[in-house]
């Protein structure tokens, strides 16, 4: 009997798993992919938004200032890339101009700091390569990039340090009242647990319905994207978003916390919560509309396009609550879901508290965590004394994103283990770059085969039958 | 560490390259090679097909590769494998990384860059639909079949015509997998014709030139894509749509000269070959900087990278030897139909090559050289095409005479 179980791995599950580990180690993380961080969390902005967005008083805008002003001391704690480089909302005219100063007038009632509408001028100073037709912009410089995957890792492995359990491949197909809690089954097997909290993402409303609340839908907001290698990662610093308008929300072009460019997403609304397919008409749309932000985006240097999907609830709201006694529902956590997640798994906690949990904080917590690409920070003279203990360090495994075998077997044998080589491209950046895996891919597949004690053939891309290859040549 | 030569790779360019300038009276040289065996790509390509003009024979890649390291070993030219450049300075300090000595730098006196390309990846592509595995580009799937003896799929759709992905057609054929078609995006191949008929003719594989993949189906291994004709604006025609049922997508649409290392050095490259520009001699604009081979531009064939790298292992024993000679500044210009010329620009009086690829399929035409009005040079041939690289030879007569500071390269009907 587990004190909690928290269904569903993202970095909403993730934080909050680490959060209640502040408390007790019976934690139980059931997620039904073969890793954690792959539903929205995987593929998305991967921006801290400022919080002038959502509407005054909602849930939203709480959690997204509280999350924003908490986020760099959270990545800080486990070691994960965060940046302040601040964000920018372009208009073009003067309805245009209206919308923003009403934008920042909302932005200060929900309490950012530092708000401002801004003209081509002071635009082109800040971001010489905004686009030709901008004339004006709200500068919110409390705006950040984040890594949402290596957030998500990071927590859900700072959980698991803390004594919690991470079970992959489990998804849950029925919740049932048992004595003291929940009987939580998947097909196959089944964990109990006193207290259940669902983070299911776009799943979250079929999970609260298993529970016996049905009373909200989430459906799967498509988003596509394109990523741009780092090369072009410096043609602008800030995060440059498009006002609000009747034309739509625009896309958004960001540097990322790696150095590369990203632009997109488009905003459909679909059924299917796996449809992660990306379109030529949506990638058209993210180049027309991304290239009357900013100007002169080399998309000859696309070296990825994704899809995500952004779990968009029928309350407009986020959606936090226990509709059954010891069931707390974290749903419909859209954008900004990531901003808020350090501050979402701080309420959900006191939530927790007013429900009548009790418990002391622990002593023995370390909310810390070595951060995963710690090789590559240190000095020639540190890298070269870990090199003299560990040679693997100085075997670039990765050309393009110049990774070791070190960094690679530190990730496998590394809180939450990586099982398949996505797994390894998340962790390390192994086969993210230029190149897309084209070189490292056999010797990656190398490693966690031999790391796994498995067969070559038996190691896949992303799980399930996602195999790389069909057995031995002739 | 100091060394006169350092060579930034193993493979054909750079070990030519070595015996080269070793003939040429250098002894202190270094190969850093970043792989555990001197070879480079030519390990993987154990097909024939290589040496013809070099050797006067057909040898398989691993063949052609160990006639170079069996001279790199007897002129007793050391190298590092497992050897990962880091970065080259434009003052040619070079900080590289292996497992005996971990990081370190060398000071050199000149520095051959041979790095070679990589495949153009799918990312690149932008295709629509699922992310499933069993994508892969045909130089992975060489590696996988070729290296580590697995097959990665069994029926298979290869997109792109370039001659790796007509080599991995065969090949895949051999081991038991059914490739169902070659997609190509242009009205013409992007391989050699020689590869057409022994990859594709000879095993009956359908070619399908003006098409491409345009939707890719199953969401954990690939099961099928869509592929479609294209009008003259390389755009898909909806009506034409067909899916082919499949378990692997190859990917053979290019190559790109890898050249991270001669951008971090402060070398502006050439947009259309993708590697520096260079003078006859294979000197990138910073003095003392060489570069050959794929890095420099992509070859179709190893023995004209053999070729171009020993002028490169020339020119550096010369500049070792402060025998460098800048005697005149002539730049080559192309037309557009040339859509290249390596060398880009002169800077000696001697016999050149000068190497070129064509931008479209050209009948009955001429390649004409032009020193302001007057043609220097006009040759016939029969059909020019992108995929075939083509040459002239400049005499060293030629040049001195030149009037102006500029070469016209062009094709006319």
């Amino acid at each position: 009997m587990f004190e909690f179980a928290v269904i569903g791995a993202g970095v909403v599950g993730g934080m909050v798993a680490r959060e209640l580990t502040k408390y007790t180690s019976s934690v139980c993380i059931l997620e039904k992919g073969s890793d954690v961080a792959l539903g929205a969390t995987r593929a998305n902005s991967a921006i801290v938004h400022a919080g002038y967005d959502a509407a005054v008083g909602s849930l939203k805008a709480r959690m997204n200032v509280r999350g924003s002003k908490m986020m760099a001391g959270v990545c800080r704690d486990l070691g994960v890339k965060y940046k302040n480089n601040g964000s920018l909302v372009v208009g073009f005219n003067d309805e245009d101009e209206q919308t923003l100063i009403s934008l920042c007038e909302r932005g200060k009632i929900n309490g950012v700091d530092g708000v401002r509408v801004i003209y081509r001028d002071e635009i082109l100073a800040l971001e010489p390569n905004i686009g030709d037709e901008v004339t004006v912009a709200l500068h919110a410089p409390t705006g950040a990039i984040v890594c949402p995957y290596e957030l998500c890792m990071a927590s859900v492995g700072n959980a698991m340090d803390n004594g919690a359990t991470l079970r992959t491949s489990f998804e849950v197909k029925k919740i049932e009242k048992a004595e003291d809690g929940y009987k939580l089954s998947s097909d196959d097997d089944f964990i109990l647990a006193k207290w259940v909290i669902n983070c299911a993402g776009v799943y979250s409303d079929e999970v609260s319905a298993m529970a016996g609340d049905a009373s909200f839908t989430v459906r799967p907001r498509r988003g596509e994207y394109m990523l741009l290698d780092r090369e072009v990662g410096d043609h602008i610093s800030h995060t440059v978003f498009r006002c609000p308008s009747k034309m739509g929300k625009g896309v958004l072009v960001t540097p990322t916390v790696d150095g590369n460019l990203l632009v997109g997403p488009t905003a459909e609304d679909i059924d299917d919560k796996e449809d992660t397919k990306t379109t030529a008409e949506g990638l058209a749309k993210v180049r027309a509309f991304a290239s009357a932000q900013v100007a002169r985006i080399d998309f000859s240097k696309v070296i990825t396009s994704f899809t995500g999907l952004r779990a968009t609830g029928s309350t407009g709201d986020f959606i936090i609550n226990m509709p059954r006694p010891h069931f707390l529902n974290v749903a419909g956590i859209e954008s900004p879901g990531l901003s808020s997640a350090p501050a979402i798994a701080e309420y959900v906690l006191s939530l927790l508290f007013d429900a009548g949990y009790e418990a002391e904080a622990r002593a023995d917590f370390n909310g810390t965590r070595r951060p995963m690409h710690f090789f590559s920070s240190l000095s020639v003279e540190e890298k070269n004394a870990l090199i003299k203990e560990r040679p693997e360090y100085a075997h670039v495994i990765c050309r393009c994103e110049t990774i070791t075998e070190g960094e690679i077997l530190d990730a496998i044998r590394t809180n939450p283990r990586p099982t398949d080589v996505d797994g390894i491209k998340r962790r390390t950046r192994a086969s993210m770059g230029r190149c897309q895996g084209g070189f490292c891919t056999p010797y990656i597949i190398d490693l966690l085969a031999q790391e796994m004690g498995v067969d070559y053939t038996a190691v896949t891309k992303f799980g399930g039958n996602s195999y790389i290859n069909f057995g031995k040549t002739k | 560490m100091k060394k006169d030569l350092v060579i930034i790779g193993g493979g054909p360019a750079g070990m030519a390259a070595a015996v080269a300038a070793h003939e040429a009276g250098v002894r202190d040289i270094l190969i850093l090679e970043r792989d555990n065996a001197l070879g480079g790509i030519l390990r993987q390509c154990i097909h024939n097909g290589f040496g013809l003009h070099r050797f006067g024979e057909e040898l398989t890649g691993p063949e052609y590769a160990y006639r170079y390291e069996k001279m790199v070993g007897e002129l007793g030219i050391p190298y590092m494998l497992d050897t990962m450049v880091i970065e080259v300075s434009p003052d040619r300090v070079i900080t590289a990384m292996n497992r005996e000595n971990g990081i370190f730098t060398i000071e050199a006196g000149a520095v051959i860059l041979a790095m070679g390309c990589r495949e153009r990846p799918k990312g690149a592509l932008n295709i629509a639909g699922h992310r499933p595995a069993g994508i892969f580009t045909a130089g992975t799937a060489q590696k996988f079949v070729n290296m580590k003896g697995y097959m990665p799929g069994k029926s298979v759709v290869i997109l792109g015509s370039g001659d790796i992905g007509l080599i991995m057609a065969r090949r895949m054929t051999l081991e038991g997998a059914s490739v169902k078609a070659v997609c190509e995006l242009m009205p013409y191949s992007g391989g050699l014709a020689r590869n057409i008929e022994q990859c594709l003719n000879d095993f009956n594989i359908p070619l399908r030139l003006s098409h491409t993949v345009v939707n890719i189906h199953g969401r954990e291994r690939l099961e099928g894509v869509t592929i479609a004709r294209v009008d003259e604006n390389r755009r898909p025609i909806k009506e034409s749509e067909e899916y082919i049922p499949c378990d692997t997508l190859l990917l053979s649409c290019g190559l790109i000269p890898e050249n991270e290392l001669t951008k971090g050095a402060g070398i502006t490259l050439d947009r259309v070959t993708g590697g520096a520009s260079v003078n006859g001699e294979r000197e990138t604009a910073i003095e003392g900087i060489f570069a050959c081979g794929n890095v420099l531009h992509v070859h179709d064939l190893v023995d004209y990278v053999s070729e171009e790298s020993a002028i490169a292992g020339n020119a550096a024993a010369k500049y070792l030897q402060g025998k460098s000679n800048k005697e005149i500044s002539v730049s080559l210009k192309t037309d557009g139909r040339v859509r290249y010329t390596v060398p880009q620009r002169l800077t000696e009086i001697a016999n050149t090559s000068v190497y070129f690829r064509v931008a479209d399929v050209y009948r009955d035409a001429r390649i004409v050289v032009r020193d302001g009005d007057k043609v220097i040079i006009s040759k016939k041939k029969q059909r020019l095409a992108p995929a075939e690289m083509e040459k002239v030879e400049l005499t060293a007569e030629m040049i001195s005479a030149l009037s102006g500071g500029e070469l016209s390269f062009s094709i006319e009907m």
